[in-house]
């Protein structure tokens, strides 16, 4: 029987005391994977092969004592709307059925550049739409805490596979808590760095303003590692920001004292709310007062458009976005028979895009509809506005703010299939993040019937390190984050 | 009576003008003309999934010339945008254009639309950056194909304010643009390479109105002369509709060059709806003043300043000094050719009448003359010191514009040297006035054409090589003693 895969610092160890290979890695990983994604269906194309030459690589190159970088020799995988040149990015949909990426995402080179050996794509929901993974062309991935659970959307592959032990380490892409949703889901840490912090060259754009590729691992001192290794300026993205890679996992040292936690108060008038959730989220925080922190409540008004806003700014982004996919250069194309190329792009874009997509894709194309622009799409930029000034003032008095990651844990495949609008409602604690471009942060916090709920840090712009070093120094007094599913 | 009598023609351009760079607006793609198809094109040229648009700084500074140049503000600030619509020559699926917040508002341009006319002053409500689409070629029954060289391509619009009254005033209009354009070097302006490309919006309205009528758009006019001919079909088309007691349908029109007319391509029924938003993939494009300075810094003198100081500094009259600043190489080497001369009237006059005739006359422009300004200077000095006849320059001239050279050389080695000896010239006349005793006597009986003959005869025995003034004194000298 396959080990679940250990932690990465853990990992790091291990290869550098002899006691694992590069190798012996990627064959843990695989036989895992033979062992438990029959029944999770996390990966996407595994690269058996190209993964075990790569590590062998890495142990020529540990050998010869010239090792890239802490994450060399390990595994990782990576969504499938993360281009790597060679490979498939289907983004789980049927319209990129054969493609193959002549290029790499800047997220991806960093990786190769690093020494990490990718070992396959993981699923996600289509286009990253979606909280549960459902949305995609090849079914459901499932929540190794509870087989008929989801593991969140839409990087539910990413994050089951590390929740699984498959793989230590996973990259995912938050464009309203696509990371930090699936990491409390199943019982892993996921972080949205702040917008430019990774470069999005690569991502397949879902809504350019607010994608951001993060990291998914056991804990935050792993995050920390790969975030190092992902962040940096690209002159390939306009978006990007100028600052140099981060160093974030130097600041983790445990120590919160004097740290001002802001707990907004909108957070218990939000409907739908598990008394659980808001329960294990006071008792972390209480946690980090014992070590030196203090909480105070903060007000956030406009938190409450902030769903509406961020489903007319996603969906219209989208829209744009989504265009390039018509069957004219790549991926599926439907019968090009009769009527010339209009009835070619409907055939194409009928058969190729799932319900979810196109629903959103139509979302967005009426709200910047001539006439409708100023109502919803222009209204929306404003709220954002107003909305990123309520986190300016919050954080005024306080350094990070303290809030779950979702209403409620995992719930059942199906159960909200057919109801979008309570699926869009969980990402109402996750969206702020990404629409005021902030850092935020998922980690395991306890338990509600089995199943893992999330705390959620969110700091500053720019101090992604901040929000780390809080989750690292919860981590050291507490073991959630220790706790494996029963697979 | 005519249309334009009957009715005031109200016509406004939009100009793109393809700016002059190596790479794409958006991606190190190369821009070139005339390449295999689909050899011009990288992920962003193609949309592939992940790719991102970067800018071209370069294109930045171009289009920022082009506002400077036409008196435009430069906005610190401004924003691209998404044209959504879907083509297969347009890959992304919109076009990076610019919407609400272009680069430059506000200009004018000062258009005279015919010589001796007072200038129009034209405005200039925008010029805002875009890419250029992909070309859709449908040929044969295989179906369409797709090149997606030209996708990409750096492009500035030019936006006028309704403010022409006239097809030959719009084409006057277009002209100055492109003369300015190219004398920036923001682009080459070669209109058989689509590099400088005009539609047409025209409206007619009753003299005194104050309100436009309807205007129909005549798209993608590539060539002067088919944008006045369109523009004069398309007036007389709107005046027989008014005439007939009818009303303009606004529409977006095609001029077919073949059959010399325009047809309607969509009515306004079926109005797209471009849904343009703010471009998240690109940050709002932000200019410094100081940047902005530096870019005016470096431009060259417009057309119209130089016109002005070869007027007022060189004693050029309006005319003449239109014409040799109508393209930045002729002016340079006018003027180069002018200060080395030091009489620049001389060399105007040399410059149009000779030099632009032999350029006429092979078709070619100012960028074909190998001489070097210098020497045409030097061969107008040679004649001033009489060593060669204004006729022995023209015959050097075709030569020497062509091929270059040092004049002095060529003029020995052809045998043009004047004859400048007094001596041999006094000598010369005397034995033609010995010879031609009877005309003597003619000219004394007052015969004023016997003095034509005479100077003929020496002319023909000194082979054009004498200056015809001296020939003359010294003929008049003997025959008035």
């Amino acid at each position: 029987m396959a080990a679940p895969i250990a932690s990465l610092i853990e990992l790091c160890a291990d290869l550098e005391s002899g006691r694992s290979s590069a190798v012996a890695l990627v064959e843990n990983v695989f036989a895992r994977a033979d062992e438990v994604d029959g029944a999770l269906q996390t990966l996407l194309h595994p690269r058996r092969a190209a993964a075990l030459e790569e590590a062998a690589v890495s142990d020529a190159r540990r050998a010869a004592g010239r090792l890239r970088s802490p994450l060399d020799g390990i595994p990782i995988a990576i969504k499938d709307n993360i281009v790597q040149a060679g490979e498939p990015a289907s983004c789980a949909s049927r319209i990129l059925e054969g493609y193959r990426s002549p290029f790499s995402a800047t997220a991806v080179e960093r990786l190769r550049g690093a020494g990490a050996v990718i070992v396959a794509r993981t699923n996600m929901d289509e286009f990253a739409m979606g909280s549960s993974t459902e949305n995609s062309v090849r079914g459901p991935s499932r929540n190794p805490w509870s087989l008929e659970r989801t593991p969140g959307g839409s990087s539910g592959g990413s994050a089951a596979a590390v929740s699984a032990g498959i793989v230590p380490l996973a990259l995912g892409s938050d464009t309203g808590g696509s990371i930090r949703q699936p990491a409390s889901f199943c019982g892993v840490v996921g972080m949205k760095p702040t917008y430019g912090r990774v470069s999005r060259r690569g991502l397949v754009a879902f809504a350019s303003s607010l994608d951001q590729i993060g990291p998914i691992a056991r804990s935050a001192r792993d995050c920390a590692l790969l975030l190092d290794v992902l962040s940096g300026a690209d002159p390939g993205d306009s978006t990007a920001l100028p600052e140099a890679a981060l160093e974030s996992h130097r600041a983790l040292d445990g120590d919160v004292s004097g740290l001002r936690i802001g707990l907004p108060k909108e957070i218990r008038e939000t409907p739908g709310v598990s008394p659980e959730v808001l329960t294990k989220v006071e008792e972390a925080v209480a946690e980090l007062e014992r070590a030196g922190a203090r909480s105070l409540e903060v007000s956030l008004p406009h938190t409450r458009f902030a769903l509406a806003t961020y489903y007319l700014i996603s969906t219209a982004e989208a829209s744009g976005n989504l265009a390039r996919f018509d069957g004219v250069r790549y991926g599926f194309r439907a019968s090009s028979d009769g009527g010339g190329v209009t009835p070619m792009y409907e055939r194409t874009r009928s058969a190729g895009f799932g319900d979810e997509v196109k629903r959103r894709i139509l979302l967005g194309t009426f709200a910047l509809s001539a006439g409708y622009y100023d109502a919803y799409y222009r209204k929306a930029q404003q709220l954002r506005t107003l909305l990123l000034r309520d986190f300016e003032a919050a954080f005024q008095h306080c350094d990070v703010l303290a809030l779950p990651t979702t209403p409620q844990p995992a719930f059942r495949i199906g159960e909200k299939t057919g109801e979008p609008l309570s699926m869009y409602l969980t990402d109402v604690f996750t969206v702020p993040a990404n629409l005021t471009g902030a850092p935020g942060v998922s980690l395991p916090c306890g338990f509600q019937d089995g199943l893992p709920l999330g705390l959620q840090l969110m700091g500053r712009p720019l101090e992604d390190a901040t929000v780390l070093r809080v989750a690292d120094a919860f981590q050291r007094r507490s073991e959630y984050h220790l706790q494996r599913p029963p697979l | 009576m005519n249309a334009s009598e009957r009715y005031e023609v109200v016509i406004g351009l939009e100009v793109h003008v393809q700016l002059r760079t190596q790479s794409k607006l958006f991606s190190t793609a190369k821009v070139g003309f005339g390449d295999a198809p689909n050899h011009n094109v990288n992920e962003l040229c193609l949309a592939l999934p992940g790719a991102l648009p970067v800018l071209n700084a370069h294109a930045v500074e171009l289009a920022v010339r082009a506002g400077l140049a036409t008196h435009c503000r430069i906005n610190t600030h401004s924003v691209f945008a998404r044209k959504n619509y879907f083509y297969p020559d347009l890959p992304k699926g919109y076009q990076i254009s610019q919407y609400e917040q272009p680069l430059c508002s506000a200009g004018w341009l000062d258009v005279i639309a015919a010589e001796g006319e007072a200038a129009q002053r034209i405005g200039i409500t925008r010029i805002h950056m875009e890419e250029d689409a992909g070309k859709s070629l449908h040929e044969g029954r295989a179906g369409s194909a797709v090149d997606l060289n030209r996708s990409g391509v750096p492009l500035i619009e030019v936006v006028f304010e309704p403010d022409l009254r006239s097809a030959r005033q719009a084409v006057a209009c277009l002209r100055t643009l492109r003369e300015i354009l190219r004398y920036m070097g923001v682009s080459d302006g070669d209109m058989e390479k689509g590099q400088f490309r005009c539609d047409a919006n025209v409206s007619l309205r009753r003299h005194g109105e104050s309100a436009l009528g309807t205007r129909r758009e005549i798209k993608n006019l590539n060539s002067f002369r088919f944008a006045a001919a369109a523009i004069e079909q398309e007036v007389a088309a709107q005046a027989e509709i008014l005439d007939a007691g009818g009303a303009v349908v606004q529409a977006t029109l095609g001029y077919d060059v073949d059959k010399g007319r325009c047809f309607v391509m969509r009515s306004k029924e079926n109005a797209d709806d471009y849904r343009y938003f703010p471009d998240p993939d690109l940050l709002p494009l932000k200019l410094t003043q100081q940047r902005i300075e530096a870019i005016r810094a470096t431009l060259p003198e417009l057309p119209e300043q130089r016109r002005a100081r070869f007027e007022q500094d060189l004693g050029l009259r309006a005319d003449d000094a239109r014409v040799l600043t109508a393209s930045r190489t002729l002016a340079d080497w006018f003027e180069v050719a002018a200060l080395a001369h030091g009489a620049p009237q001389t060399v105007a006059k040399w410059v149009l009448r000779d030099v632009l005739g032999a350029l006429r006359e092979r078709d070619r422009d100012a960028s074909a003359l190998a001489l070097q300004p210098e020497h045409f200077a030097k061969l107008l000095a040679l004649q001033d010191a009489g060593r060669i006849t204004a006729k022995g320059v023209r015959q050097l001239l075709p030569e020497l514009l062509f091929e270059g050279g040092d004049p002095e050389t060529l003029l020995r080695a052809r045998g043009l040297e004047a004859v400048s000896d007094s001596a041999e010239l006094e000598a010369l006349v005397t034995r033609v006035l010995d010879e031609n005793t009877a005309v003597q006597k003619s000219y004394a009986a007052g015969d004023t054409r016997a003095l034509n003959f005479l100077m003929g005869k020496v002319m023909r025995e000194t082979r054009g090589r004498a200056d015809p003034q001296r020939v003359r004194a010294l003929l008049l000298g003997k025959l008035e003693r």
